[in-house]
């Protein structure tokens, strides 16, 4: 009993939020509901005994992709009023998709109903005595690890596609080199003097900022710092 | 009363509530006195007294705190999202509280002994990073807008290095059961196998709680607060009790995932007379102290700098040792369930 009230509760808010998430006025808003969509789906995902599939849910969908949905759509600027416009030139096509989609779900489902030998015939059934974690751990990483494999391969391939399309000329920018920021000792930037009563720096004979010659003078000792310049390093100590 | 308490459904509702408030009631006072502990931990190393006023040695101060910003006005800029505003300080509270419930202070101790432990952790531990995104967009102003986006790429950046370095833990443990976890380190905690990924962990924690050095989304010298600057009284006490309640989770994981839990040090006969949750509550406090101590000995990261430690440092090396523990569990058939 208490099984189903909590199904028709889950599925409910789930119909309601993905609704939301097409007709709020608001992207933010937009994508808020999406992640509450997501959340409904685990809990129906776990209400189905699926616990591996629901965690795997929130942590890829709801921590990682609606993160940048929702960073993507804070930081553009998007004018909605000018995409709602052609609201009604795309609402056939859409309306289609989302008919085909429906006729394909009812088949799905209706063919569980309809035919209940069909499950018989699934090609990995669930193991029994198994929990759902380690039924598709075997599968994945045992019975179809090739295919797995290729499907990384995959998406490798489309990140350094972007990583590719998006690479900008080293040369134009300021390169830092961590490592030397890292080595940078105080006795390579820091110099302590003793300065008697009454008598200014300039008076023996430091100025500061240091003139070129005296740099070239004392570049013997203060070489590994001398690409850098005195300015953005705050390396602290 | 037992059938009542476990097999009726308002009995099983009682008794969760029960469960939950005799966990929550400590963690909060945990909390309370965390913000005390800093406070004097952060003065004595730096030769200073600390609280001491409120009470004796100062013991009252965190409820003399609580009870000013209760007092306080809630003000919520003209220009800001009133309700996602107010729900942000709620969610980062919430989200902290919620981890909890898996949490296995001793055997058989955890509200929902669930079989996917880790992940639900993992799961509600990236989410965190929504009341961070919500409070600077809902604030609309600028400071906190550049708070929320440092937070929301310094987050994802350590949950991949972190995610990895549970992979392994998993690989060695053979279930996502945290009970499991902690009762596979009876012979050695993991701290000392896998020792390089107990330091990627732990400063994969401090990354993930924006604790110093990595506290750039709030970045005081520089953006002011962050994330968090328009906010005041209670919404204000919400995301900071949120903070330390993070901080108290994380000390938590990494207890179960490398200090073994609620089993006491090499299991021998002088430490096995004084209690599990004593050794639990005693770990999570050594765990504590490092956040402290870090936080009084390291300036803050650069934002380039964090950004390359977690991408090119700790990822390439969760990843390797990874590999590594892969290949010599399988080499010396030390797979558990094999």
């Amino acid at each position: 009993m208490i099984t189903q009230i909590l199904f028709y509760l889950f599925a409910a808010v789930l119909l309601i939020s993905a609704a939301t998430v097409v007709s709020a006025r608001n992207p933010v808003h937009s994508v808020l509901f999406l992640i509450l969509a997501f959340f409904n789906a685990a809990a129906l995902f776990l209400i189905a005994g699926a616990e591996f599939l629901a965690m795997t849910l929130v942590i890829v969908y709801v921590g990682a992709v609606a993160v940048l949905f929702l960073f993507v759509v804070m930081m553009l600027d998007v004018d909605f009023a000018e995409l709602r416009s052609g609201f009604q030139r795309y609402a056939p096509i859409g309306a289609t998709v989302g008919a085909i989609l429906f006729v394909e779900l009812a088949l799905v489902l209706g063919g569980w109903k309809l035919a209940p030998a069909a499950s018989g015939s699934l090609a990995s059934p669930m193991p029994p005595g198994m929990s759902n974690t380690e039924a598709l751990g075997r599968l994945l990483y045992t019975d179809y690890v090739f295919l797995f494999q290729a499907a990384g391969l995959v998406l490798l391939v489309a990140m350094i596609g972007a990583i590719v399309l998006t690479l900008r000329d080293r040369r134009t920018s300021r390169h830092q080199v961590i490592r030397n920021q890292v080595d940078r000792k105080p006795a390579d930037t820091i110099e302590v003097l003793s300065v008697g009563l009454g008598t200014g720096i300039r008076e023996l004979g430091i100025y500061r900022p240091k003139v070129v010659e005296e740099e070239t003078v004392a570049t013997a000792d203060a070489h590994g710092d001398g690409g850098h310049g005195a300015g953005g390093h705050g390396h602290g100590h | 009363m037992y059938d009542f308490f476990h097999n009726t459904n308002l009995g099983i509702v009682i008794l969760t509530f029960a469960e939950a408030l005799a966990l929550l009631v400590p963690l909060l006072i945990g909390v309370a006195y965390l913000t005390y502990a800093e406070r004097k931990v952060l003065a004595a190393i730096q030769l200073r007294k600390g609280p001491n006023v409120v009470g004796p040695f100062g013991l009252l101060q965190p409820f003399a705190d609580a009870l000013k910003m209760l007092m306080k006005e809630t003000v919520i800029p003209s220009g800001a999202n009133r309700l996602l505003f107010l729900l942000a300080p709620m969610l980062t509270f919430m989200l902290a509280m919620l981890a909890w419930a898996v949490i296995p202070v001793n055997e058989g101790w955890a509200i929902a002994d669930i079989n996917v432990g880790i992940l639900y952790l993992f799961a509600i531990s990236s989410l965190g990073v929504y009341g961070i995104i919500i409070a600077g967009w809902a604030s609309n102003s600028k400071y906190a807008f550049l708070g929320a986006m440092r937070s929301a790429a310094q987050m994802v950046s350590y949950e991949v290095s972190m995610g990895f370095v549970l992979v392994t833990v998993m690989l060695c443990v053979g279930s996502l059961n945290l009970t499991d976890v902690v009762l596979a380190q009876r012979t050695v905690w993991f701290c000392i196998p896998l020792f390089p990924m107990f330091v990627v962990f732990f400063i994969s924690t401090l990354a993930e709680t924006n604790r110093a050095p990595f506290d750039i989304p709030e970045g005081e010298s520089e953006i002011v607060a962050g994330f968090f600057v328009e906010y005041s009284a209670m919404s204000f006490a919400l995301f900071f009790l949120g903070e330390y309640a993070n901080m108290i989770l994380m000390s938590g994981m990494t207890t179960i995932l490398f200090l073994g839990g609620w089993l006491a040090p090499f299991g021998v006969e002088p430490f096995t007379w004084i209690p599990g949750p004593i050794w639990f509550i005693l770990k999570v406090c050594l765990c504590l102290f490092g956040f402290l101590w870090v936080r009084a000995t390291f300036p803050r990261y650069r934002y380039d700098q964090l950004m390359r430690l977690g991408w090119k440092v700790f990822l390439p090396l969760s990843l390797l040792w990874l590999v590594l523990t892969a290949g010599a569990l399988m080499a010396f058939g030390w797979l558990p369930n094999a």
